[in-house]
């Protein structure tokens, strides 16, 4: 299954970079999305310190919403979708792989908005681990949901508009749990991070789980 | 030696309204199968059916010796479908395109080449974007990637659009040399005439049954392999969806 998981993520990650995509258009999206929040908070009151995880984690959220909606929208548009189903890969496969393009993009796209949060919000970082420790897991969760309702919403067609009515409701728990850990590491109290990042592994394993178990009926269903 | 494509009796509803109205179709292993019938006669989700790609709601379809009404999934590896649709990835060269489906179907890498040669999509082109082609040279690109797969069974859906007389005559003999190695071929087509010289045996449906089925005319050489339905005149029982 990994071999094959490998072939689709390969395949996805190579139309991204040949097209541009996420480099043209979400990480300017996200980082618009943190400026935006920047002049719009009074900065001289600390407020935009304090809130800085949660948007940063908003950017993010917003970002996996357009990634995903992408990544099924390639097979929509191409006319693939049958041949996808022809060809003999297991639609677990196809989730890992797809999961795993998102969330390669969505890591990239971290590193950006990381390095703009410091220099837009002026937050220092004092427990590095715990936010790296916080974030894999919340992309992978975020990865795991987005190929799962991305999918899902593939044959419709207002996907566009209908997969972040799905998928945001569903991404609220790695949204406070990412965010509570972010300020963790940000605030020198680690030991109150540790079991946010617990929590955010559980719900990657559960997305992850979830999404390969009925992926192939979504994949089916198109 | 069992069929390679059986229907009996197959229903198929494309949301509540039946597509295949309750088909009988037997197709011999090695036979080239021509489909005709009008617009929205059934003959694409007949194809689609064949691949397990629509599901048959009462009636039964074997191919390829799988039941596809209880397993549809069974046969794909096995089978190679080339809808109406573009079915490649714009933003991917044709090689990419090629590699992919055909690391994705678990053959060699080499077939997708020699594929790709014999479609004479390689060299120059093998490294252009499926965007940057012409109708043309995406229909030889697509039948590349089917041909790199080695099907068992080849499901074609208007084959001849799109090409030049070149690309047909290649279409024609990619056809007779699958049929000739023991595939077996269904396609769908409304240019009769270059459609009837390739097949064996043309079946014509209207209403999503078969209402027809013979050799084509013209092509007496068919005649000897062909095999008609088993009813070809039956009047469907449509079902009535509620």
């Amino acid at each position: 299954m990994f071999a094959e998981a490998r072939i689709v993520a390969a395949k996805d990650l190579r139309l991204e970079w040949r097209s541009r995509v996420t480099t043209t258009q979400v990480v300017p999206f996200a980082v618009l999305t943190l400026v935006l929040f920047a002049f719009a908070i009074d900065p001289s009151r600390g407020v935009l310190g304090r809130v800085a995880p949660g948007l940063f984690w908003v950017a993010v959220l917003l970002s996996t919403t357009l990634a995903a909606n992408r990544a099924h929208a390639v097979e929509t548009d191409a006319g693939t979708r049958d041949m996808l189903r022809l060809s003999g890969l297991e639609p677990r496969a196809v989730f890992a792989g797809k999961a795993a393009a998102i969330v390669v993009q969505l890591l990239g796209l971290e590193i950006v908005l990381a390095a703009g949060t410091v220099v837009l919000y002026n937050v220092q970082l004092a427990t590095p681990a715990l936010l790296l420790s916080a974030a894999l897991p919340a992309t992978v969760a975020l990865g795991a949901a987005g190929a799962t309702y991305g999918a899902l919403a593939a044959s419709v067609r207002v996907r566009e508009t209908l997969l972040p009515l799905l998928l945001l409701p569903v991404l609220a728990p790695v949204l406070i749990a990412a965010t509570s850990a972010t300020e963790a590491a940000i605030d020198s109290t680690p030991e109150a991070g540790w079991g946010w990042a617990g929590l955010l592994v559980v719900l990657a394993l559960l997305y992850a789980g979830a999404g390969a178990g009925i992926y192939g009926v979504l994949l089916e269903d198109q | 030696m069992a069929p390679a494509v059986r229907f009996h009796q197959a229903v198929a509803l494309l949301g509540r309204f039946p597509a295949l109205a309750g088909v009988d179709l037997d197709v011999a292993a090695g036979q080239i199968v021509l489909l005709r019938g009008p617009n929205g006669a059934g003959k694409t989700t007949l194809l689609r059916a064949s691949a397990g790609l629509v599901p048959i709601t009462s009636g039964s379809l074997e191919v390829l010796g799988h039941d596809l009404v209880t397993d549809p999934r069974s046969v794909r590896r096995r089978v190679g479908y080339a809808g109406t649709g573009a079915g490649l990835y714009d933003d991917l060269t044709v090689a990419g395109n090629v590699t992919f489906w055909t690391r994705a179907a678990g053959v060699a890498a080499e077939a997708g080449a020699e594929a790709m040669a014999h479609l004479e999509v390689d060299g120059r082109l093998a490294d252009v974007a499926v965007a940057q082609l012409s109708t043309g040279q995406r229909k030889r690109a697509l039948l590349a990637a089917l041909v790199a797969r080695r099907p068992e069974l080849w499901l074609l859906d208007e084959p001849h659009a799109g090409l030049d007389e070149a690309g047909r005559d290649l279409v024609d003999e990619l056809l007779r040399r699958a049929a000739a190695a023991g595939a077996t071929v269904l396609f769908a087509s409304h240019e009769l005439d270059r459609a009837a010289g390739v097949a064996t045996r043309e079946v014509t449906i209207v209403g999503g049954i078969v209402v027809d089925d013979h050799p084509p005319e013209g092509n007496p050489a068919a005649a000897a392999v062909h095999r008609p339905a088993k009813t070809p005149y039956r009047s469907a029982e449509v079902p009535v969806v509620r």
